[in-house]
């Protein structure tokens, strides 16, 4: 297996590599249509609320919101209003950051 | 000077990917080493890979003795998901060219992806310089991180309790908030967060991410066409009111 490792990490920059390239390749100089351009502009959100659902909601495989085991949850609260207030993104990380310490050191 | 100023505003937008990646690097190149990587090795596939989480789950691919076509099969579902990325981002890159566009993707990450479409929504022509400088300094720290976490190894442990783990959802939250413009993105948000947890529920196995966001977007899509067939004899009823 060993040797084999090489092989298999040129193997998977491949495969990362071309759903990343090939996309912009083929879309960016195209005109697209008002649907396909609707639909595309909703994949931010899509993408960003489907990353983070499970990790925020799920807590080893089960849903739960409990304040002592999922902090995770909790100090999304305050990261969300603080961004939805002032549009910094690095004030919001420092209040997630800030919050899930205090969370942990308090709470759980 | 508008290069060094480019240069600037791509380092000043990489800081926040840079805090997560960097505890997150650390952890995978300490893992690397426990599985049995070399030093060569481990900095390789976060050189030529980078891709956090695919690289992180075949390590545990790899411990477990698994096959060249599982591994890579393996990374490339959970890497699914940057086409949406890469298309989303496309109409904004027309004036790159393929060079220019190859180096872009090639570092194009969840994370990148997250800052480059807050700020692409404001701009056209987005300065090739700045949005290569945040992808550069990104990756470097991801490097760094690993080959810091693969000689250091259990120096940095203790990193959960500083509250660094959470560096990355919190961009995420961050990213997301800013993202919300309209009620429709709220609904496609809270749909694709519900949707996707509940596939993961399902152990829909590596495909919850891009599942949820193909049916987060195809549900703005028809929210939009469904306003807008709405709104005319809307507008006709409330000028007839005035």
């Amino acid at each position: 297996m060993q040797s084999k490792i090489i092989i298999v990490i040129l193997l998977m920059a491949l495969v990362t590599f071309l759903p990343r390239f090939l996309p912009l390749l083929f879309l960016s100089k195209r005109k697209l249509s008002p649907l396909a351009k609707s639909w595309l502009s909703y994949v931010p959100v899509a993408v960003l609320s489907a990353l983070l659902g499970p990790a925020l909601f799920l807590k080893d495989g089960q849903f739960n919101l409990t304040l002592s085991s999922n902090p995770y949850f909790w100090a999304a609260l305050p990261t969300f209003a603080v961004a939805l207030r002032t549009r910094n993104m690095f004030l919001a990380v420092l209040t997630g950051i800030g919050s899930i310490a205090l969370l942990r050191m308090f709470v759980s | 000077m508008p290069l060094q100023k480019n240069f600037k505003n791509g380092a000043i937008r990489s800081i926040p990917i840079v805090m997560g990646y960097i505890p997150i690097g650390l952890a995978f190149g300490i893992l690397a080493a426990n599985v049995g990587l070399s030093s060569f090795e481990t900095a390789s596939m976060s050189i030529i890979v980078y891709a956090g989480s695919a690289q992180l789950i075949s390590l545990s691919l790899i411990e477990n003795q698994a096959g060249l076509f599982t591994i890579v099969m393996t990374t490339f579902l959970v890497n699914l998901r940057h086409t949406l990325m890469s298309a989303a981002l496309a109409p904004h890159l027309g004036h790159l060219n393929r060079l220019q566009q190859a180096v872009f993707t090639y570092e194009l990450t969840d994370e990148s992806f997250a800052v480059h479409s807050r700020d692409f929504k404001e701009e056209k022509n987005p300065p090739v310089m700045r949005i290569i400088t945040t992808n550069v300094l990104a990756h470097l720290s991801w490097i760094g991180g690993s080959v810091l976490g693969f000689y250091t190894g259990s120096l940095f442990t203790n990193l959960e309790s500083w509250g660094i783990d959470y560096a990355l959802p919190a961009m995420f939250i961050a990213l997301l908030a800013i993202q919300l413009e309209d009620k429709k993105k709220y609904i496609v948000g809270a749909f694709s967060m519900f949707f996707s947890s509940l596939l993961f529920l399902q152990q829909a196995g590596h495909w919850y991410i891009i599942l949820a966001a193909l049916a987060g977007a195809t549900a703005g899509t028809l929210l939009d066409s469904y306003l807008k067939t709405e709104a005319k004899p809307r507008t006709i009823f409330k000028q007839k009111n005035l």
